[in-house]
């Protein structure tokens, strides 16, 4: 049991330390992005179910990985989604400014 | 314990999500770190499976095929503008999972030691109230239910009364070992989750949801003690103790201390429409505009939730093109949490290529606002309401704004004169230097376009 805390009070150090400075603009993707890791209870969801026998158990089970499948892939899908709007301005970096932007006008 | 081939894999897929937030943290590899995530998440499925899925290998597979079928078409097909109440609900069935998993393990080890049938509660309780709560949140956010702060009578004290209820509840469990009250607990959980976000209103609704993100995680770690799986209790965690973080910088964004977000509705009483004198409103035509707009020096673009909904984000930086073209500077003026996100009005600028410099934060333009000729507000409303600044009875008090009315013109385009998300009148619209442009953002924008080409 000390093990597991040991390694719990570990990984929230590493929780706090991760995020502590972050900008704005990410904050939702940020958000999105630990939600489809906490997806990770899909592995749990596999575990119990590969071992259980009753049919209230097997079911209980199935409907956790479910659930649990649509948090993950659902999670990182939106997640990616979102970032796709960040390209060509990463690191604060314009891509399109200036002159190129401007020849565009009245089309 | 699992063989060592299971640990290691784990170990990396552990890896992989810290990497992961570590990447999310920065825009140069947040895409990157988004994948790892999905990679570890991939690696960690797989060996649970191979390992783990002694029976019902196949139930399981159809089970995740039909996660995945559902998933994937609801993540591609959703709105920009939804994205947040679809996070809402992606969280919601992942604490979902998390209940039932500890569920189920309880059910089929119904006699365990205390600590077990301590953390079985917690997984219970904690996915429960996150399940709920992420639910009523898709509901306001989606505005199948009220935005507005919702107060039932003795609130308060319906919600005191469901958390000692379920205090009670996971006690005796952890005490007689009770599947009946294990489920009862459950169903505790699920009116706590309720009773929690229903006070919440507005553009807080966000930051609950990050809150009960963090909640999820939690739950996830605590069915990792459950289960005895280092796996669960790390991702669990890391993302328990990043989402409270996270949290509290949303809130900082806000200018508001979590509590007051979470509690402040409480306090908030019926003191606002004491001077609902005649109070009057002027409408401008799009010419009207067109010449303010041609003839200043300094235009600044305040946009907001309705120039996501009417997809305006074209229209107005053809506008701000042509204005340019006129020698007129135009900045945008980002709030934090204007949109239904925060991030939400760089995303949407982004994508119709507005160049990055332009994008001024609040402490950028709020000093030198006087100078500016006209501020074209563009669908957004709580953002600029004078209210938060002025009105200690205002719900969205303390919240920073861009203090336009400062500026010496203001151009309020709107839908109607339909209070803004948070539902709190803006006395901005009454102000003699503002008019009203009334209409669909990106219809008023086009119009405004083509009007001011020839000005």
């Amino acid at each position: 049991m000390i093990d597991l805390l040991t390694i719990f009070v570990l990984a929230v150090f590493v929780g706090f330390e991760v995020v502590s400075k972050v900008s704005t603009i990410l904050h939702t993707p940020l958000m999105s992005g630990a939600n489809a890791i906490h997806g990770v209870i899909l592995v749990g969801a596999i575990l119990i179910t590969g071992r259980a026998e009753g049919a209230l158990e097997v079911t209980l089970g199935l409907a956790a990985v479910f659930l649990a499948t649509v948090n993950v892939v659902g999670g990182f899908v939106v997640t990616d989604r979102m970032l796709e709007m960040f390209k060509g301005h990463k690191a604060g970096k314009p891509v399109r400014s200036g002159a190129n932007g401007h020849k565009e006008v009245g089309g | 314990m699992s063989p060592t081939w299971v640990q290691l894999a784990y170990l990396v897929a552990a890896l992989c999500f810290v990497l992961a937030l570590k990447g999310l943290s920065t825009p140069r590899y947040a895409r990157a770190g988004n994948l790892l995530g999905a990679a570890g998440m991939a690696l960690a499925v797989v060996t649970a499976y191979v390992h783990g899925a002694v029976r019902n290998g196949l139930l399981i597979v159809l089970a995740v095929a039909a996660g995945v079928v559902v998933g994937i078409p609801a993540a591609r097909s959703v709105k920009m503008t939804a994205i947040p109440q679809m996070v809402a609900l992606f969280n919601g069935v992942g604490g979902a999972a998390a209940a039932l998993v500890a569920l189920t393990e309880f059910l089929a080890v119904p006699h365990g030691s205390v600590l077990f049938q301590l953390f079985t509660v917690l997984t219970v309780l904690i996915g429960s109230v996150s399940f709920s709560g992420s639910v009523v949140t898709f509901l306001k956010l989606q505005e199948i239910m009220t935005t507005r702060p919702v107060l039932l009578p003795a609130g308060q004290l319906l919600g005191v009364g469901a958390a000692a209820v379920s205090a009670l509840l996971a006690l005796s469990v952890v005490l007689t070992g009770s599947g009946v009250l294990l489920v009862l607990l459950a169903l505790a959980g699920l009116a706590l989750g309720v009773l929690f976000v229903l006070p919440v209103g507005g553009a807080d609704v966000p930051i609950a949801i990050s809150l009960l993100n963090a909640f999820t995680g939690l739950a996830v770690a605590a069915s990792g003690y459950v289960l005895a799986n280092t796996l669960l209790i790390v991702a669990g965690t890391l993302v328990g103790a990043s989402g409270t973080i996270l949290t509290r910088l949303m809130a900082q964004a806000m200018g508001r201390p979590l509590t007051n977000i979470l509690f402040g509705a409480f306090k908030a009483t019926t003191a606002t429409a004491a001077t609902d004198e005649q109070r009057t409103v002027r409408a401008g035509t799009v010419d009207d505009v067109a010449i303010m707009l041609g003839y200043a020096h300094s235009v600044l673009v305040v946009p907001g939730y309705g120039l996501a909904v009417a997809q305006g984000q074209h229209a107005a930086r053809e506008l701000a093109q042509v204005l340019e073209q006129r020698g007129v500077t135009v900045h945008y003026g980002i709030h934090p949490v204007a949109g239904r996100m925060p991030g939400h009005m760089n995303v949407l600028l982004a994508e119709a290529d507005v160049p990055y410099e332009h994008l001024k934060e609040l402490d950028d333009v709020n000093p030198g606002i006087g100078s500016v000729d006209v501020v074209l507000v563009v669908g957004a409303n709580d953002v600029v309401n004078p209210g938060a600044r002025d009105e200690p009875s205002s719900p969205i008090y303390g919240m920073p704004i861009f203090d336009v009315d400062r500026a010496k013109a203001v151009v309020f385009m709107k839908r109607s004169m339909r209070p803004g998300f948070a539902g709190v009148d803006n006395s901005l619209l009454y102000n003699p230097k503002t008019t009203m442009l009334f209409g669909d953002a990106k219809e008023s924008l086009t119009k405004l376009l083509a009007a001011v080409k020839h000005v």
